[in-house]
């Protein structure tokens, strides 16, 4: 069994090697222009943070929304490593990563308490306190927002922190812990009859999603450069959860999908900013009506080709990029 | 000897509602105990309490040695209590298999770093749970159904599931709430057997709440009746069967 498990992750990780192997081509060739290079990027970024929530959302069916503020703590905590402690990129957004983890520990121990609505009002709430304290602290630069960070997200850099991510959830998924979280978001009275310490497991997803949150703020302001706190308002945690529905609850790969989705209509939306948010939310009705679980309910891209190969039908020949 | 679990004077008041008062049980290791009682007597108001759900008002509850008074009810399953659920609680949208494989949580010992890179105990932890996982399978006359999810099971075969859960979580004392809910006199009689098969095979001690009077007096060596909260008699089936106090709380007073 361990034999065949360890052949999936080879497989995973050849796959994602070829399909780095392409799009470093693509861009160092300048074959895509700074447009698509750009969002290449914000895919990347994308689906970091729309994978981590649904380890929250989806996995240990917690409703948070408060992505955003975790992003902001790894966008400004590696920023200030860099810029005012010198410390090489990767310790800094390594530091960016681990201090959104320990908030998200902190938050996550009274809030997860709560359920339901109650939990998405609380995070909603908090994102919206880390975003406003960053606000009033002048050293990092308060409404102006941090500038002259060095810009050393690299598309190796993106890419391969999106792999880890990936890889790091969907061993947790496929593990004990993981199959703890899946039972919390199933039937909690049953889980905690079965020994399972539900407290314990949703605040563990919760630290894991915050610290892959602040992972992909540690790049996202690297990349650009800035920091502000623009970018990390209640509407970005709002975008990561379209994704992570869109996609469908409890699917790593439909997050993909949903974050290369909604990349790209963002991506076509620009010159029309205003009608952005009207567009998700017919998407999100559209989808309501019709696929009520997500474009790939809680299943994997991978099961879903396997299972269709078994009955002797054909593969759909869905295949999502950047898998 | 000490019995396994020894309540004394529990009660579980709700506002101004008694729902159990002065529940005086005891549980020898490896006895077979009905508890029974009409319905809203507060048998399954005496399962929460017993398994940590609800914190009693008053009294205590021992178990092996241990108070289980404040104790959260994951702790009180790591103990060794387990049990099923009056309306089925399976997790629903898992695999058959992987509902087992969950009530084996706390037996697995490996990190979450062995985890993610597939390596240490991880590996051989595994396939230990899915061996054992399977088993239980096989004697529930599920495997066949393992990779289905549980939602899709037939009625029947979700009660099954459910005992093997509990199992899974390898308990020294299994309560089973209304097991034969809802069966029909064949399934109700496999069940029987099934009970007592898996008393004997894994060494169980059991508390069961029934209504279904064949399967109680058929199998139980000790049997509790409930009513309005209190423990109105107690004793083995056959004292049971002739109690006119017993009689007329499950069919009224003649006139």
């Amino acid at each position: 069994m361990i034999k065949q498990l360890r052949k999936q992750d080879v497989i995973f990780l050849l796959l994602s090697l070829v399909i780095f192997a392409v799009f470093q081509f693509l861009m160092s060739e300048r074959i895509l222009t700074s447009f698509w290079r750009l969002n290449v990027t914000v895919i990347c970024l994308n689906i970091i943070l729309a994978s981590s929530l649904n380890l929250i959302n989806g996995v240990t069916g917690q409703f948070s929304l408060g992505h955003a503020g975790f992003m902001a703590i790894g966008a400004y905590v590696s920023a200030v490593c860099t810029m005012f402690f010198h410390l090489p990129f990767i310790c800094s957004i390594l530091a960016g990563a681990a201090a959104a983890g320990v908030l998200g520990f902190c938050i996550g121990t009274p809030t997860l308490r709560l359920q339901g609505d109650y939990l998405a009002i609380a995070t909603l709430g908090m994102g919206e306190i880390i975003r406003i304290c960053i606000l009033n602290i002048p050293q990092v630069g308060g409404a102006s927002g941090m500038s002259g960070i060095p810009t050393e997200t690299t598309f190796p850099w993106l890419f391969g922190c999106m792999i880890v991510t990936l890889f790091v959830l969907k061993n947790i998924i496929n593990s004990n812990q993981g199959r703890a979280c899946l039972s919390v978001r199933e039937n909690a009275i049953a889980a905690e009859a079965m020994g399972i310490n539900t407290t314990a497991f949703k605040v563990f997803a919760f630290t894991v999603a915050s610290m892959f949150a602040g992972l992909a703020g540690a790049l996202f302001s690297h990349y650009f450069g800035i920091a502000h706190p623009s970018s990390f308002t209640f509407m970005r945690s709002f975008d990561i959860m379209t994704m992570v529905v869109l996609g469908g609850l409890g699917s790593l790969s439909g997050s993909i999908v949903g974050a290369v989705l909604l990349t790209f209509i963002a991506a076509a939306m620009q010159s029309y900013p205003e009608y952005r948010m009207i567009v998700y939310a017919l998407l999100l009705i559209i989808l309501m009506l019709y696929r009520p679980n997500g474009i790939f309910g809680d299943k994997e891209l991978a099961s879903v080709i396997l299972s269709k190969w078994k009955k002797g039908g054909e593969n759909d020949g869905t295949t999502a990029e950047n898998k | 000897m000490e019995p396994l679990l020894k309540t004394s004077n529990l009660s579980k008041s709700f506002g101004g509602i008694k729902a159990v008062q002065d529940f005086n049980v005891y549980i020898n290791s490896g006895e077979l105990v009905g508890l029974i009682g009409p319905n809203g007597a507060g048998k399954t108001t005496a399962f929460n309490l017993l398994t940590g759900v609800y914190t009693p008002t008053t009294g205590n509850i021992e178990f092996n040695g241990h108070s289980l008074v404040g104790m959260k009810p994951y702790k009180i399953t790591k103990q060794g209590i387990a049990r099923t659920f009056q309306n089925i609680r399976l997790f629903d949208h898992l695999t058959v298999i992987d509902n087992v494989k969950i009530a084996y949580n706390y037996h697995i010992k490996y990190t979450l770093a062995e985890a993610i890179l597939r390596v240490g105990r991880y590996g051989s932890e595994e396939e230990v749970v899915e061996k054992k996982a399977m088993e239980l399978l096989e004697i529930f006359n599920l495997a066949d159904k393992k990779d289905e999810l549980a939602a899709n099971l037939p009625y029947g075969q979700q009660r099954r599931l459910e005992i093997a859960r509990a199992l899974a979580a390898q308990p020294k004392l299994l309560l089973l709430d209304e097991p034969a809910a809802g069966m029909n006199p064949q399934e109700t009689h496999e069940l029987m057997e099934m009970i007592s098969w898996i008393r004997k095979t894994f060494d169980l001690t059991i508390l069961l709440i029934e209504h279904d009077m064949s399967l109680v007096m058929g199998i139980c060596e000790r049997i509790y009746v409930l009513e309005f909260g209190k423990i109105l008699a107690q004793g083995i089936p056959d004292e049971i069967k002739s109690n006119t106090e017993v009689i007329k709380a499950y069919l009224g007073e003649e006139v």
